[in-house]
């Protein structure tokens, strides 16, 4: 039995009165890889986006319920989003490093913002990127631009940039869609060895990747959970049937 | 020896021949259709290249009598019948640098508020104003400048620069309103709607994510532009700023009413001064003899030529910062309906 690092209570969230998310319940341990499998349009991305507070960001967004961030509502009133969001970090489905800044200046973008003092920002952007797996591969081009590295690379960046922070929950919003198969191996290996540090919750439409990398899914349909279970579970003996129907490819 | 003629090729040759008869046949219309439209794009071309060949014919007495020491040369007399270009180049640069140093940073401002800031309601009919000050015609800029910024300038602002600040060689001498100070002014309202539509255009092509992936860092929505839009897109920007400088180069009636037309060299920004631009306005229809109106032409062909650089370059700027996020977008042809190629 591990501690719960994200409790989230009775979560709605809604784009300009149209429902996404119905009353959402469910406990993310921490340390732990989860899974949200589901098929398009069923409310996976706007699950993430309201774990750092990226959802109200959009015009017409709204939010309802509580989640428990360590304990703490984050959607409390006092607390600042942009505080949130350094206890989350956060990858994108297309690799974006941040155009015209160097492979260092992308991790330590967001570091510098926090102040982190120059003596030490060399040792934990280098930390970023050895816990992304891509270290060996930059450590004499770290001048060159971000964006001049592969797609893959290019993700490994993105999460070291996430990393960074130093956050106890790293999103995932389809993180290898964009990726040939090789790349993906190597970003699902760094996956379960982000675990040791961080919780990863990690949306994906490929239901192998869900189950070769998490310990946990969950399976959202039309913005209801369906069912959340250890994943070992949940694809061998789901107890739902439309989430037997949905892994086995009947619909979705 | 000679080589007989190969058949299969005369046979292909002859199908090929064939073909095209059919095609020509069946969408003669459309062929006509091609034929016209390509015409008016190829007589655009030449016009262009006409235009560059005649302004240098009727500038070449001028530089064939003064060489490159008409660039250099600071005086312009028709009395003497020596002209050389350099204070009005001095005075096109003077003023387009003023222009750039005012203008910039409101366009720049402008479009990050427009773009990122300001909700829908507001942005759409601010983004028009801006747009309509494009539409503005020159001389009406002219006479406001003439009547109202000359003006105020003289009695607010520069008996404040002259009184506090005229240690600077910049601010120092009689003030009169009309000056280098009050063209740069007027070019930069001018070219603000230049530069801050194509900022505009440049921010756009920013993806969303970019910008999400900066605020997931835990940065202020401050933070987020400066390093998500503004560094992201210094490419653009700088594009839009080249691109501005170009539209001041060659602005010339509200220009020429306002800069108080001297052919001088002087350091002081209250002073009067001659553009590239406005000295044409002024002198071409007095120009009774030909060296002077060569010397004229030839003005005019530098401007021509130093305008269409500042261009070529500010858009090269900006295709390379849109190719930058959106890098393949190859077989554009074939999504083109093509006539004059193989397929129809």
């Amino acid at each position: 039995m591990s501690d719960v690092l994200v409790k989230i209570r009775n979560l709605s969230a809604s784009f300009s009165s149209v429902t996404v998310l119905k009353n959402i319940n469910l406990e993310i341990p921490s340390r732990k890889v989860v899974a949200f499998i589901g098929p398009s349009g069923c409310g996976k991305s706007t699950f993430l986006r309201c774990l750092n507070r990226m959802h109200e960001e959009v015009p017409g967004a709204d939010i309802q319920g509580q989640i428990f961030l360590e304990g703490q509502n984050i959607y409390e009133k006092h607390i600042d989003p942009v505080l949130v969001r350094r206890k989350v970090g956060m990858v994108f489905q297309k690799p974006n490093p941040f155009p015209g800044l160097s492979i260092f200046d992308n991790v330590a973008v967001g570091l510098k913002l926090m102040g982190v003092k120059k003596r030490v920002l060399y040792e934990r952007v280098e930390d970023s990127l050895k816990q992304a797996a891509l270290w060996g591969e930059v450590k004499n081009i770290l001048k060159r631009q971000g964006t001049s590295l592969s797609g893959g690379q290019q993700q490994r960046l993105c999460i070291a940039r996430a990393l960074a922070i130093n956050p106890s929950v790293v999103l995932m919003d389809e993180p290898t869609s964009a990726l040939d198969p090789i790349s993906t191996a190597r970003i699902e290996n760094l996956i379960r060895r982000l675990k040791e540090k961080v919780t990863v919750i990690i949306v994906t439409h490929n239901m192998q990747q869900a189950s070769r990398i998490s310990d946990k899914t969950a399976f959202l349909l039309s913005g209801e959970l369906v069912e959340y279970e250890k994943t070992s579970k949940i694809f061998t003996n789901p107890s739902e049937v439309r989430t037997e129907s949905y892994i086995t490819g009947r619909f979705g | 020896m000679t080589k007989k003629p190969n058949p299969v090729f005369i046979f292909s040759f002859l199908s090929f021949l064939k073909r095209k008869q059919e095609k020509r046949d069946i969408h003669i219309q459309d062929r006509l259709f091609y034929f016209f439209l390509k015409g008016l794009s190829w007589s655009l071309i030449f016009l262009f290249f006409y235009m560059l060949f005649v302004i240098f014919q009727m500038s070449w007495p001028a530089f064939s009598h003064f060489g490159m020491k008409f660039f250099v040369n600071i005086e312009w007399n028709s009395w003497t019948k020596n002209f050389g270009a350099l204070s009005l180049i001095y005075g096109t640069a003077v003023t387009s640098f003023l222009a750039l140093l005012l203008a910039v940073p409101v366009s720049v401002g402008v479009a990050l508020f427009l773009n990122e800031l300001s909700p829908g309601w507001l942005a759409r009919p601010l983004g028009f104003v801006v747009e309509m000050l494009a539409a503005v015609p020159s001389i009406v800029y002219g006479l406001w400048g003439l009547f109202v910024l000359a003006p105020v300038l003289r009695d607010y602002v520069q008996s404040f620069l002259s009184k506090y600040l005229s240690f600077l060689p910049i601010f120092q001498g009689n003030y009169y309103g009309v000056g280098m100070m009050c063209g740069g002014v007027i070019l930069a309202i001018m070219i603000i709607p230049t530069i801050s539509s194509i900022c505009r255009e440049v921010f756009r092509t920013i993806p969303e994510a970019n910008r999400e992936a900066v605020l997931g860092l835990g940065t202020t929505r401050w933070e987020m532009l400066k390093i998500a839009v503004l560094k992201g897109s210094s490419t653009g920007i700088i594009g839009a700023v080249i691109m501005g400088l170009g539209r001041a180069l060659g602005e010339t009636m509200a220009v020429t009413m306002v800069i108080g037309n001297a052919t001088s060299i002087k350091a002081s920004l209250f002073e009067p001064a001659q553009t590239m631009a406005s000295i044409l306005a002024n002198q071409y229809a007095e120009a009774d003899n030909e060296l002077h109106l060569a010397s004229l032409t030839a003005v005019g062909f530098s401007l021509f030529c130093l305008s269409l650089i500042i261009n070529i370059l500010a858009l090269l700027l900006v295709w390379r910062m849109e190719k930058k996020f959106y890098p393949r977008r190859k077989n554009r042809k074939n999504n083109v309906f093509s006539i004059g190629k193989v397929k129809v």
